[in-house]
């Protein structure tokens, strides 16, 4: 009789193992490391010829900005973007990881991406990890169909909207949405509309701040207007720059050559069979 | 906590409170109140609705009162608490009325009355579960101010308690300007509560408008808003995207 180990694949999904003794540890006191979070507002909007997503710029660690000019728009396909709210970590490696199972798909069908492809791989990896993935999306696009604009829920719900706001920040942009959004916005008036959403974010809400980045995005086209808007500048820079006092003199110039460098190439010998 | 034992004679003795009965949750709640300074005063918003956890149990609750000539005091939190304030404030200005010295109660001195009477019962660790706005004017000039649960009082030109916060300041501070017309204010506060309507869950559609002003305070009849669900994109949302909601 002989006694194998069966070896079973690793199945997908979240593994569970180490919850206890994490638990054990703080209980014991240790304190969990904190995590980049993007403490964020992010919105996209449908307007007449596509959709238009917008984001702040602000990566914050708990109290501090970790990263004042950061990307939070994140590119899925020339046709998708999508923005992301939540453990900075998490929204990058699922947006990468899905960018390039769309890349692969399309070589595979030859066809552009749809944007509920993306939508779809999104909620299915999210849904798998039970919310332990921190990662809240706007994902908008232009694909064969037409425009789109959904929602990511960490847990993996989607919602399919006209306008959508995610992050800490999303109380204050959609009350700029409810109060202004009408359909068939035009190019201009959208962009006006997600920028203020955007900055009431930025200026009522303190876990976002910085830039407004902006991506339209229509049939064929894309636009990524990074740093758009600029509303905080750093006003009290020192006009005359550095000036040393008078009382500097030179005290003495010498220029030393760098001896020129000898290239030795040694010949070989031929590798032995 | 009371505590009964049975004495020999066989009758229960209610023997002292283990614990003073102190707050420790609100039961019937009232959402957010939205306020402006005006050309002329100021101009309060609230709707009418008192939820009991999830329920909308009542929805004919005035949330806000005038007190005496001067002021009008609107609260948010729970109900019962607010009718204690207003009690408390009758005291006062019944006391004022037995001077009957031509002299009464402005919005300054009630506001720091009331955030007295919040902070010294936060203290106590019994607190009275209200987010209080005071408006008034008295001698030409107008008074805005908030009062929370804890204690935090302060002055502005425009308030907002509970969601309002979040999604009425964002407008305010935006839209808001100095010496606003009575029709401009009232489309200022409508606006705030419209969006409050569509995405607060414990608002109704039924809200006063209360104006007060140098001759007095007016609360307006309950009346509703028009909202909009007439999107393109709302008649079927998920026919591109099957599963999503």
């Amino acid at each position: 009789m002989s006694q194998t180990a069966v070896d079973v694949p690793p199945k997908g999904g979240f593994s569970f193992d180490l919850c206890k003794r994490n638990d054990m540890l703080t209980q014991k006191g240790l304190k969990a490391p904190s995590f980049l979070k993007t403490g964020t507002t992010i919105v996209g909007l449908i307007f007449k010829d596509g959709v238009i997503l917008g984001a702040d710029t602000r990566a914050t660690e708990g109290p501090i900005v970790a990263d004042k000019n950061c990307e939070k728009i994140h590119y899925m396909a020339p046709n998708i973007y999508c923005c992301g709210a939540g453990t900075a970590a998490d929204t990058e490696a699922v947006t990468d990881m899905v960018s390039s199972q769309l890349r692969l798909h399309r070589y595979q069908t030859g066809r552009d991406s749809r944007v509920i492809t993306a939508l779809t791989l999104l909620k299915k990896h999210l849904f798998s990890y039970q919310g332990h993935v921190s990662a809240a999306l706007v994902l908008g696009g232009v694909d064969i169909t037409g425009p789109h604009l959904h929602t990511i829920y960490p847990h993996g719900s989607t919602d399919t909207l006209p306008f959508a706001t995610m992050g800490s920040g999303s109380l204050a942009a959609m009350s700029v949405f409810e109060a202004k959004y009408k359909e068939g916005l035009t190019r201009d008036e959208g962009i006006k509309l997600v920028a203020e959403a955007i900055c009431s974010g930025i200026f009522n809400d303190l876990g976002s701040g910085s830039n407004v980045d902006i991506c339209v995005i229509t049939k064929g086209n894309k636009e990524y207007l990074r740093n758009y808007m600029e509303p905080n500048p750093r006003t009290y820079v020192s006009s005359k720059g550095y000036s040393f006092t008078k009382k500097t003199e030179v005290l003495l110039t010498k220029i030393t050559p760098l001896l020129e460098r000898v290239e030795i190439t040694e010949v070989g010998e031929a590798m032995e069979e | 906590m009371t505590f009964t034992i049975p004495i020999d004679n066989g009758d229960a003795v209610k023997i002292a409170e283990a614990e003073s009965q102190r707050t420790l949750y609100p039961y019937v709640t009232g959402t957010s109140i939205v306020a402006i300074k005006y050309k002329d005063g100021v101009l309060m918003a609230s709707d009418m609705g008192g939820s009991y956890g999830s329920t909308l149990r009542y929805k004919n609750i005035e949330r806000m009162q005038a007190i005496g000539k001067h002021s009008l005091l609107g609260a948010s939190g729970e109900i019962s608490d607010f009718q204690e304030i207003l009690r408390y404030l009758d005291e006062l200005t019944l006391n004022d009325n037995m001077w009957d010295d031509g002299n009464s109660l402005g919005p300054k001195e009630i506001h720091n009355y009331l955030t007295r009477v919040m902070y010294n019962r936060r203290n106590k660790f019994n607190p009275l579960w209200n987010t209080l706005v005071l408006g008034g004017v008295k001698n030409g000039k107008s008074y805005l101010g908030m009062v929370s649960m804890i204690g935090v009082s302060f002055e502005d030109d425009h308030v907002a308690t509970g969601f309002g916060n979040h999604l009425a300041r964002p407008i305010l501070r935006d839209e808001w300007h100095a010496d606003m017309s009575f029709e401009d204010g009232v489309k200022l506060l409508e606006k705030c509560m419209r969006v409050l309507l569509y995405r607060d869950r414990s608002a109704i559609n039924k809200l006063q408008i209360a104006k007060i002003t140098e001759e007095g305070v007016t609360v307006s009849q309950p009346y509703s808003l028009k909202t909009f669900w007439e999107f393109s994109s709302f008649h079927n949302p998920t026919a591109g995207a099957e599963g999503s909601w």
